[in-house]
């Protein structure tokens, strides 16, 4: 999957790197990978006449070494807001021209006050998507190997070793997100998620630790295809990669049944925020981009692709019923109130963090 | 005639000079400048900016400015580097993953190399020309078909379930099993065409002579082709070895989680930490390891050209 789609990229940016010198408008998005419907992009383009080249990354890390080393190229990039409130802090974006930005109004108040946190006043980005990081599982072999009582809503799945030794046998991948996975380790033993304390640290590492004999592979990617072709049974991921795993194993029709699930003692909510390098150069055609992205319709039609819910308030009601309806999209009031968010780590505690998670990844 | 003529032999020492200087410039913009760069970096603090780390030189700050920041560098990231066991064992590891790679490949090649050489005159530019196809396709593309081949529902796994070998699919893919053969596929020409040329060379008289003398074949291989063909082998090796401890595409793609090499160690500090300094210092001690083998490399071909010229 990540082939096929890094391929296509490869041969879209070459083919649109082609064409953008006929044309004088272009602009360069840096998105993560399987997050947008295509057609949204050739539409603009012939709305436009702007021409898109559009780039795929899968980890806010990778995103986040190309902006500090600077000069990407790129006019849109699309960070989680925990990388992008430290980004800002760095200088990497332009704040946005809210003149050139009417469809403003549609966005949901909700969702930029909780933004706050990470862009105050929303002045450098919009919210594209936002969701959760929770589980992904195979009903019916998880059924199969932990009995019909098996705790799918908790993670207790993952986390309690004599289940994940169970499930090992069919697989389990877990991304490969540090900065998810510690405060989803810290959650699970009643400490507080967002926690910068490094015994704390240590303490969800140890944890993580328990587990690692048990999981097949870290990656942020690859378990959309692996859970849809019933090659794992488990995996630790994004709530809309793992729904688009439902969907792709409901088209095969190869017997899988793939289900998402927001565990009940808590999980990450996090939001992917598009904003503005500083150094972009077409910031006339980003802007008029992320205008176009917040039109209501083009909103619904991306979330009815990705099965991630959005910012946008004036969207919802354009919606497919198997996207606003699923609470694993649009969680209820009272399920929102069970998820947390977190912020971004100093460097110096980043780099524990980090090497903490690579002695998990490693088994060193 | 008693016009001074300018001797011949300064001429040519001009010459070789202007000769010599081309590939020193090479070395010097191409491997001196960035090293100095890296290891300037590997002195610094990582700072949330852009570049991510301090002090970063400006020289229009002038004279007095950047002598300061000049005395705001450290030997804290090499301190830490000490400090953490990761480190070293991504070192070791690599060598050794590197070692036995090496040595495998060397098995595997030497027969081809050995056939090569030995084929009618006439096919060895067909079998030279197949040897070296494989770069036709992006290194990269080759390697993502070794997952196609050894992942559990692969080629391989097929194979051998569909011949009855085995009931259940090996797991290759994600182990260290799958880097060493990733390493000996993507490395195999490297040793083979210096092994080819050392071999092809081979005076054949000399093992004529041997089993006129009543020396059976293998014997003739052992004390005649093998030692013979010993420059070629260590070139080859050397090759091999010397990319394949910094080897980053092979481990990341095929290894699991456990497989420990300093390329991804490197790759891991770099884009995960954002550590850019000490990132910067893994690279520099890796050089300083890789530096010992490349300079045995160097003698070895030095003697080969002189015992040749």
């Amino acid at each position: 999957m990540k082939m096929t789609s890094f391929l296509t990229s490869v041969a879209a940016l070459s083919l649109m790197t082609g064409a953008a010198l006929a044309q004088d408008r272009s602009v360069n998005i840096y998105n993560w990978s399987d997050y947008i419907d295509e057609s949204i992009l050739e539409d603009f383009t012939k709305e436009t006449g702007i021409e898109v080249v559009y780039d795929v990354f899968d980890s806010n890390e990778v995103l986040e070494t190309k902006l500090l080393a600077g000069g990407t190229g790129y006019d849109i990039v699309v960070p989680t807001g925990t990388f992008l409130s430290r980004q800002i802090q760095a200088g990497v974006f332009s704040e946005l021209d809210k003149s050139k930005l009417s469809n403003l109004s549609n966005m949901w108040k909700d969702i930029e006050a909780r933004v706050e946190k990470y862009d105050p006043g929303n002045a450098y980005s919009i919210n594209y998507m936002w969701g959760t990081t929770g589980l992904g599982y195979n009903v019916e072999k998880v059924k199969e190997i932990l009995g019909e009582d098996a705790p799918v809503d908790s993670w207790d799945l993952l986390f309690k070793p004599e289940n994940a030794e169970k499930l090992a046998e069919c697989g389990i991948h877990v991304l490969d997100a540090p900065t998810e996975l510690f405060p989803a380790a810290l959650n699970y033993l009643g400490l507080d998620p967002d926690s910068k304390d490094t015994g704390d640290i240590e303490k969800a590492g140890e944890l993580l630790k328990t587990v690692r004999p048990h999981v097949q592979k870290f990656h942020s990617s690859e378990y959309i295809n692996a859970l849809a072709n019933g090659d794992i049974c488990l995996a630790v991921g994004w709530s809309g990669d793992v729904l688009q795993a439902r969907d792709r194993a409901a088209e095969a029709d190869n017997g899988v049944t793939v289900e998402y699930a927001i565990p009940k003692e808590g999980a990450l909510m996090w939001f992917d925020q598009m904003a503005i390098p500083a150094d972009a150069k077409n910031t006339e055609e980003a802007h008029e981009f992320l205008n176009y992205i917040m039109r209501p319709d083009v909103m619904a039609k991306a979330s009815n692709y990705v099965y991630y819910a959005n910012g946008n308030k004036a969207s919802q009601e354009l919606l497919n019923e198997d996207v606003i309806g699923d609470p694993a999209i649009y969680p209820p009031a009272e399920a929102v109130e069970n998820l947390y968010t977190v912020t971004s780590y100093a460097p110096k505690v980043n780099r524990i963090v980090t090497r903490t998670w690579t002695s998990v990844k490693s088994g060193q | 005639m008693d016009e001074p003529v300018t001797p011949p032999s300064k001429k040519r020492s001009l010459g070789s000079w202007a000769l010599i200087a081309v590939p020193y410039f090479w070395l010097a913009l191409f491997f001196l400048v960035p090293f100095l760069i890296v290891f300037k970096i590997s002195l610094s603090q990582i700072a949330v900016a852009i570049p991510p780390y301090t002090p970063a030189f400006d020289l229009s700050a002038g004279w007095q400015a950047f002598r300061e920041s000049l005395s705001e560098l450290s030997l804290e990231n090499y301190v830490w580097l000490t400090e953490d066991d990761l480190y070293w064992k991504s070192y070791l590891s690599s060598v050794i993953i590197a070692a036995v790679s090496t040595f495998i490949t060397l098995l595997v090649g030497y027969p081809i190399a050995y056939g090569m050489a030995r084929s009618p005159a006439a096919w060895r530019p067909t079998l030279l020309m197949l040897v070296i196809l494989p770069f036709w396709t992006s290194f990269l593309i080759r390697v993502y078909a070794w997952i196609g081949i050894l992942k559990n529902e692969g080629l391989l796994n097929q194979l051998l379930m569909s011949l009855g070998l085995i009931s259940e699919p090996l797991t290759i893919l994600n182990t260290n099993i799958a880097v060493y053969i990733g390493i000996v596929y993507s490395y195999l020409p490297f040793l083979v065409l210096p092994l080819y040329a050392s071999l092809e060379r081979l005076d054949g008289s000399l093992l004529e002579a041997a089993e006129d003398l009543g020396c059976p074949p293998w014997q003739a291989f052992w004390k005649i082709t093998l030692p013979l063909s010993l420059p070629g082998v260590i070139a080859g090796c050397f090759l091999v070895f010397i990319p394949a401890v910094g080897e980053f595409v092979i481990p990341d793609l095929l290894g699991g989680s456990n497989t420990l090499m300093i390329g991804k160690t490197l790759w891991v500090e770099f884009f995960n930490n954002r550590d850019w300094p000490v990132s910067s210092a893994v690279a520099v001690i890796l050089l300083l390891i890789l530096v010992v083998p490349i300079i045995l490399f160097q003698n070895q071909q030095q003697k080969m050209q002189e015992r040749d010229g």
